[in-house]
């Protein structure tokens, strides 16, 4: 018990703390300023790493949902095979970020799969460039597709668990007085869901806010997000306190996004576990 | 009247009896569509880069790319595990990842019994607080930690990455180990000790048995948090990079063919590790959260 709760001081709260530490740090390594945060602030990448991640946040949550919430409701529902379905949709909990969009570069890659199959059905006569770096709207979207084949199946683990906790009358009962499959689960399901949606989407929004080889394999830099510009700022200019004031803004927006959860959808708190 | 009729006449009865059932035939039906589309959707993407993995690379720039294989070889996944760094930054990413799961057993699972067996002081505060690191992207303070590691003599080291998968790893062993333990019924634990056994012999010889499945399952899972984790692993290492970090690093620069074995490398034992521990993935995520 005190050994965990030890080690996560050393290495949670206190590189926390020291995120915001080193990003206000002075140039000279006394003192603390604004520097790093100005440098951060007028740099070219930041408005675009910032607007793309919060794109990106919003744009993938939803996507997800629906696709987690459609996973949920087959397993759920018990089909012939439902523990095969379950395995299936639950293959990918065991996919890396940088496979998954290695995985789908080789799918929207000029010379790739979906070009390929396009091209075999006779629906294209020429290879569409879904990469293409004057289109960047286009290339966030292959993006949320990465990100959305990789990252459903904890969304659908989670719901799962949650209409397993919800008894089987409650729908039916709902079912004799005549409520059609979209009032129930408007009604009856998703209210009861709740705990459950809840959890899943600070979970998933954080995973976005932290999307990072994903963007490096699928916009090879011409797109950028905040945890890439971080990795640039540490990793190829060498500057610490740079990347530690995009460090704390990314930690600043879980807090925010996870406070306006906790805020909006309310439920039983020690539901979170 | 015919007998087909009759049959026809019967069936109408039937079905004007029962105004759901057709509806909710129709329903299952679709159900089954959507669980079809849905598993095409999770699995033509794996398909498709096994195909490619294992296309000769003389043979990688053909187009269209036929959709059953032509020529298959292990080459292009050979030609990947030869390419320099790659057995070493293997090597790098299964001992790291070890090192991770052993780390975060011996400080989780104690904890996780605890909080399973024993009503203590601070009990719910604890629980509270390693729900709440869950709502911070952990991987992030890579970049405080590498300036840590840097004046403690462990940035670029198998111990450096380690410690930081331990601390993304460690609530998910502390609360999925506690969910496990609290299956194992209390009684059975207590019979051992009413029979002479000792504290620690009713937990090796009862508890643990029970919980061994579960267990080997929570690590397999752990090991795969550590053998994925790309961003933390990139910023801790320089010259001794895992995997995924040597691949991120060089993915700009890299042939196709390098890309897309690289990927089918990291895929496939994660994969394999998913199908082994299947029957515990509801189980294990049930209760956390994750």
């Amino acid at each position: 018990m005190l050994p965990s709760l030890a080690f996560l001081a050393v290495f949670f709260a206190v590189p926390m703390f020291q995120a915001f530490g080193l990003a206000l740090q002075a140039p000279d390594g006394t003192g603390y300023s604004l520097d790093a945060v100005r440098q951060m602030l007028s740099d070219g990448a930041f408005t675009r790493a910032l607007g793309t991640t919060l794109l990106l946040m919003v744009a993938i949550v939803p996507v997800q949902f629906v696709i987690a919430l459609g996973m949920a409701m087959v397993v759920n529902a018990r089909l012939k095979g439902a523990d095969l379905w379950l395995y299936v949709f639950a293959l990918p909990l065991g996919i890396s970020e940088l496979a998954s969009g290695i995985v789908w570069f080789s799918i929207f890659t000029e010379q790739g799969w979906l070009n390929s199959v396009l091209q075999q059905l006779g629906l294209t006569h020429q290879s569409i460039v879904f990469l293409d770096y004057q289109r960047p709207w286009l290339v966030l979207a292959t993006i949320v597709v990465a990100e959305a084949w990789r990252a459903t199946a904890i969304i659908m683990v989670i719901l799962v668990s949650g209409l397993q906790g919800i008894p089987r009358d409650f729908v039916e009962a709902a079912d004799v007085f005549g409520a059609s499959v979209w009032q129930r689960l408007r009604h009856v399901v998703l209210p009861l869901l709740k705990p459950s949606i809840r959890v899943a989407l600070i979970l998933r929004t954080i995973l976005a806010l932290q999307v990072f080889a994903t963007v490096v394999a699928l916009a090879g830099g011409t797109t950028t997000v905040l945890a890439n510009e971080a990795y640039r700022w540490y990793y190829r200019l060498r500057d610490a306190r740079v990347a530690a004031a995009y460090a704390s803004l990314v930690l600043l927006l879980s807090l925010v996004s996870t406070v306006g959860y906790l805020v909006t959808i309310r439920g039983d708190e020690e539901q979170l576990g | 009247m015919t007998a087909t009729t009759v049959t026809a006449e019967r069936e109408r009865r039937r079905r004007a009896v029962r105004p759901g059932a057709r509806r909710r035939r129709l329903g299952r039906a679709l159900l089954y569509v959507a669980a079809v589309l849905l598993s095409l959707w999770v699995l033509a993407p794996l398909y498709l880069i096994t195909v490619t993995a294992f296309t000769p690379r003389d043979h990688a720039f053909d187009f269209p790319k036929p959709v059953i294989p032509t020529h298959v070889s292990g080459g292009t996944v050979d030609f990947f595990a030869r390419s320099s760094g790659v057995l070493g930054a293997l090597g790098t990413s299964v001992v790291v990842a070890v090192i991770t799961l052993g780390i975060s057993t011996a400080l989780g699972a104690p904890a996780g019994y605890a909080l399973a067996r024993h009503a203590f002081r601070g009990r719910s505060a604890y629980r509270l607080a390693i729900l709440s690191t869950r709502a911070f992207p952990i991987v992030i303070l890579a970049i405080p930690l590498a300036v840590t590691f840097i004046t403690w003599g462990i940035f670029d080291t198998l111990l450096g990455v380690a410690l930081m998968h331990t601390a993304l790893a460690l609530p998910f062993t502390v609360l999925v180990t506690s969910s496990i333990f609290v299956t194992v019924p209390k009684e059975l634990e207590e019979a051992a000790r009413t029979l002479g056994c000792t504290a620690v012999g009713a937990f090796t010889r009862i508890v643990l048995p029970m919980a061994l499945p579960g267990l080997a399952a929570a690590a397999i899972f752990t090991w795969e948090l550590s053998w994925n984790e790309v961003f933390a692993a990139t910023i801790l290492t320089l010259d001794h990079p895992t995997l995924p970090a040597l691949v991120v690093n060089t993915l700009q620069g890299a042939s196709l063919p390098f890309r897309f074995a690289a990927a089918w490398f990291m895929l496939a034992p994660a994969l394999a590790g998913i199908f082994l521990i299947r029957r515990y993935l509801l189980g294990l995520w049930s209760r956390v959260g994750h």
